[in-house]
């Protein structure tokens, strides 16, 4: 098992690419208001998540998600 | 405010009106043939109506609208459970699971209907349901009211299901996989036999969408498990009439007895007006065309490789297939709108695919092939893309 900064290190590695508007990540930092993620680049940075830590993420916990930590305590539940 | 939500959507408008363009909601004021009509005031080549086999304005399936309406009336005026069931939806029940070879069959008002029915009803509290990520919107919307976990798949990709399916361990007796036949927007046919395989390796049930696909693929028009030859691995089969069979309404078929409990769960089977006795009687007759009429599909193959031909040598940016949905991905929204408003111009109805509809952030002009398209047709809409060339709006990106 994966510890939590372990998971949100990897997050924020992850989300260098779409984070276009190079803004400072957080646990704090919210997917789509803050980054700014289209629903398709959300889509993508969860495949991405799925394939590294090798677990499924139900699509019906992503409206309970809206900042990073919200994620990478999602993983955490998932990954135990 | 409660319509901010509706602003992007309300400027998207007023940014089309503006253009004078209307590719969403274009009224048809006049229907010629299978193939033509007046759109917009304008005599068009009907290239975006998914009539793959032309049957919407077959006179014999007219014919039997006919007969039917002065028999049964307009309409049922209740639903399935109540007043709604004639002797005509129990006869094409009996005659689609004859089609497919299984006992059991459900027949509802709309295509949307069967598959946002039977995704919303199959799997609940407790499975999970693994879907194609480029699945139908009515995939989508039944799945998010089942109460199952929701697991996407890489589109068209048997290894990342097989992936998804090991993850679930002990539990995939529980576990729907949903696919479609033919995928609506690029025309690409899902890989059957891989998915097969690997349902049989991991188990599951198989839930197929064959909307796009049954009277367009298969020895009998049943679909692309027919034509993979993956028949018996399939649980249920869902499609639509309102396409190959050239009416409305949908289906689900299935060897599984317990579809007949599973009918009485169905909220958009029961808390909705079944089918018109003139829609079911043409569907029948439509259902009864296909069966004896192969040459319809070998008519739509013949047009749809033409078309994909002529316009792969124009170096058009086309789906990686010929299909009887042909699609051409452009990045730039305002140059599509452009290439469908002169496409229109130049006599020939197409498709404007904008996102989310489409399945990436492109955008899509999208043909559907008919087999009532003559030759000429199929020439004169190949005509009317290299007119896009010649006057700069569209450019050619592929090698020839």
């Amino acid at each position: 098992m994966t510890d939590y900064q372990e998971t949100l290190s990897f997050l924020y590695s992850a989300l260098q690419d779409p984070n276009k508007k190079d803004i400072e990540l957080t646990e704090q930092t919210a997917l789509v208001a803050d980054i700014g993620l289209s629903s398709l680049e959300v889509m993508e940075f969860i495949e991405k998540i799925e394939d590294h830590f090798d677990i499924s993420i139900p699509l019906n916990i992503l409206p309970d998600v809206n900042t990073i930590g919200d994620l990478a305590e999602k993983v955490q539940e998932l990954n135990s | 405010m409660l319509f901010d939500k509706f602003q992007d959507m309300a400027n998207f408008q007023a940014e089309l009106a503006e253009r004078d363009v209307k590719p969403f909601g274009a009224v048809t004021e006049q229907i010629l043939s299978a193939t033509e009509g007046i759109v917009e005031g304008r005599k068009v080549i009907l290239a975006g109506t998914n009539n793959y086999l032309g049957l919407s304005y077959d006179p014999r399936c007219i014919r039997a609208a006919q007969d039917a309406a002065e028999r049964w009336g307009t309409g049922t005026t209740g639903s399935r459970l109540a007043n709604g069931s004639f002797a005509e939806h129990e006869a094409l029940e009996q005659e689609i699971a004859d089609f497919y070879g299984v006992e059991n069959a459900i027949v509802f008002s709309t295509g949307y209907a069967a598959t946002m029915g039977m995704c919303a009803t199959l799997a609940g509290p407790g499975d999970t349901i693994l879907l194609d990520a480029d699945s139908h919107a009515s995939i989508y919307a039944g799945v998010t009211l089942s109460g199952a976990d929701i697991i996407r798949f890489k589109h068209n990709n048997p290894e990342d299901l097989a992936k998804r399916l090991r993850r679930l361990g002990d539990n995939t007796g529980r576990a729907l996989i949903i696919a479609e036949g033919i995928y609506s927007m690029y025309g690409d046919i899902a890989p059957l036999r891989e998915i097969a395989e690997v349902k049989r390796e991991f188990g599951g049930y198989l839930f197929l969408d064959e909307a796009h696909s049954m009277g367009t693929l298969g020895a009998t028009g049943r679909g692309a498990a027919q034509e993979a030859g993956v028949e018996d691995d399939v649980d249920f089969f869902a499609g639509t009439f309102s396409k190959s069979l050239g009416a409305i309404g949908g289906f689900c078929v299935s060897r599984h007895a317990e579809m007949e409990a599973i009918r009485f769960c169905i909220r958009s089977y029961i808390f909705t007006a079944s089918s018109s006795p003139s829609v079911i009687a043409s569907t029948r007759e439509s259902l009864r065309i296909i069966q004896a009429e192969p040459e319809l599909r070998e008519k739509l193959w013949e047009n749809a490789h033409r078309l994909y031909d002529g316009l792969k040598q124009l170096g058009l940016p086309v789906s990686p297939a010929a299909s009887p949905v042909v699609a051409l991905e452009m990045e730039d929204r305002s140059a599509t709108i452009d290439c469908w408003k002169a496409l229109l111009e130049a006599g020939v109805y197409v498709n404007l695919v904008v996102p989310p509809a489409s399945p990436s952030n492109n955008y899509l002009l999208r043909n559907s092939v008919s087999a009532a398209h003559s030759t000429a047709q199929i020439d004169s809409i190949i005509a009317a893309y290299a007119s896009l060339i010649d006057a700069g709006l569209a450019k050619p990106t592929l090698a020839a």
